[in-house]
């Protein structure tokens, strides 16, 4: 294990670095993706539900591994036949595709149940005071809602973070696919252990994270 | 007070929730400064004809008009007509993740009613009024449910709205502290402010109101002064009403 780390450390903590690269920005999307999809899903618009509940059942109706294939290969082939010459999406773009739109069909429903899980009374209480819906859902809703939402985000991002692995298999030379290389050329499987390690540290480290953020927020209760 | 300008008219007023009536046929005109007090038992309809009038539940038929608006009719603004309706709810409804201050001032402040220093000026001289100056920063979860309901008495009151809503204010309390609730609204009553007001709470009703509604089955059964309907009353289901509860 030490001579694996001694040549391909450097390696593997460069594809550490993909892999929270490809994370941190499937997350920003996701964030984004799954509020406004959460947000659909509670409004009382049959259309705005209708558009809510579709993305989340199709999406989750899709293993990862199908829809990252899907992004990488058959949307680029898509495009190219309507007359889109030459057009391609690299690795990180599609893997960043694919798993925010995977993740933010998590997270709409995690908003969806954190907003119903707000007392129904508090936003009658800001509509009667003249406020919008809008600004209901702003200033009164949300703010209430976010705090029983923060543990299943946090535990979506660890889930997510560890997705990454699955986008190996379009060529992302992220920590799985890396290693694969690793244990390749050296022949020793022990990489597979300084990997896992590798994940585990990362994500020790954000669930220690997400403790700190719960006990702050949860303060003012 | 009937000569006053009429604040409230309800023209055939109906609701269903489903295939469920609970409003049949509702009329009735609330002038300024009056203090109208609903009665009648649980289901029958009062809480929801409330309800409508600040459009919370959006009417199934029938007209109702607040200060002119049309409240009924979907092109009126109702945000901006709600802003002069203040409502107090049974579970008081208090924004949980804020201080009593700023459940007090956010309003006035996003509606641009009142600057942030304005907003606060007033909610502490409100805040003061309902015998609570001492408890602007606190956490609604501090306070007893009398204090809560103060409150949100005094939170309504910060958009200086000129009808009060009041939906079984004293319903979830203790019933040591009825008391201090109700006289907060007493005092408000004397000020002259259109009060219309849903409570089991007939003792208010008999010195507070300026007119008792008994509801029934989505209908007014019987309606008229204190004396008249609560001591005097002449329909049989009112009669019974009473018989329970006085």
């Amino acid at each position: 294990m030490l001579k694996i780390l001694q040549v391909y450390g450097g390696m593997m903590m460069t594809a550490l670095g993909q892999t929270l690269l490809l994370a941190l920005l499937a997350l920003f999307f996701a964030c984004i993706l799954g509020l406004v999809f959460g947000l659909l899903n509670v409004s009382h618009n049959r259309v705005c539900n209708f558009i809510g509940t579709l993305y989340v059942d199709a999406i989750r109706g899709w293993p990862l591994i199908v829809l990252a294939f899907f992004v990488y290969f058959s949307i680029p082939g898509a495009l190219q036949s309507w007359g889109l010459k030459g057009f391609r999406l690299t690795a990180l773009q599609a893997g960043t595709i694919a798993l925010a739109l995977n993740c933010g069909a998590y997270m709409a429903e995690i908003i969806r149940a954190g907003i119903q899980s707000v007392d129904a009374g508090q936003m009658e209480a800001a509509r009667s005071l003249g406020l919008s819906y809008a600004k209901g859902m702003r200033k009164v809703v949300l703010p209430q809602a976010i705090r029983t939402m923060i543990p299943s985000i946090i535990n979506q991002f660890i889930i997510t973070l560890k997705d990454t692995s699955i986008l190996s298999v379009i060529g992302f030379p992220e920590l799985t696919n890396t290693t694969k290389t690793v244990v390749a050329n050296t022949m020793n499987s022990q990489g597979w252990l300084v990997a896992g390690l590798m994940y585990m540290v990362v994500i020790i480290i954000l669930s220690k994270l997400s403790m700190y953020i719960e006990r702050r927020v949860n303060r003012g209760r | 007070m009937a000569d006053n300008p009429v604040k409230i008219h309800v023209e055939a007023l109906k609701k269903s929730f489903g295939s469920l009536e609970v409003l049949k046929d509702i009329s009735l005109d609330v002038h300024e400064g009056e203090v109208v007090v609903l009665l009648g038992p649980s289901g029958s309809g009062k809480s929801t004809f409330l309800r409508c009038l600040n459009q919370l539940e959006t009417a199934t038929g029938g007209t109702i008009m607040v200060d002119g608006h049309n409240v009924t009719d979907k092109h009126t603004d109702i945000n901006k007509v709600r802003e002069n309706i203040g409502m107090v709810f049974q579970h008081f409804n208090l924004f949980s993740h804020l201080s009593v201050l700023d459940n007090m001032t956010l309003a006035p402040v996003e509606l641009k009613k009142a600057t942030k220093a304005e907003a606060r000026q007033n909610a502490l001289q409100l805040l003061k009024r309902v015998g609570l100056a001492d408890k602007a920063d606190a956490f609604p979860a501090q306070l007893s449910g009398g204090q809560k309901q103060r409150v949100a008495i005094a939170r309504a009151l910060c958009m200086n709205p000129d009808i009060m809503l009041f939906d079984e204010p004293t319903s979830a309390l203790d019933p040591e502290m009825v008391g201090e609730v109700l006289s907060v609204m007493q005092s408000l009553a004397k000020e002259g402010m259109t009060m219309v007001v849903v409570t089991h709470e007939i003792g208010f009703a008999r010195e507070v109101a300026s007119r008792v509604i008994f509801m029934e089955g989505g209908y007014i059964v019987e309606q008229g002064t204190p004396d008249d309907v609560i001591s005097h009353p002449k329909e049989p289901r009112t009669i019974d009403f009473l018989s329970k509860v006085l």
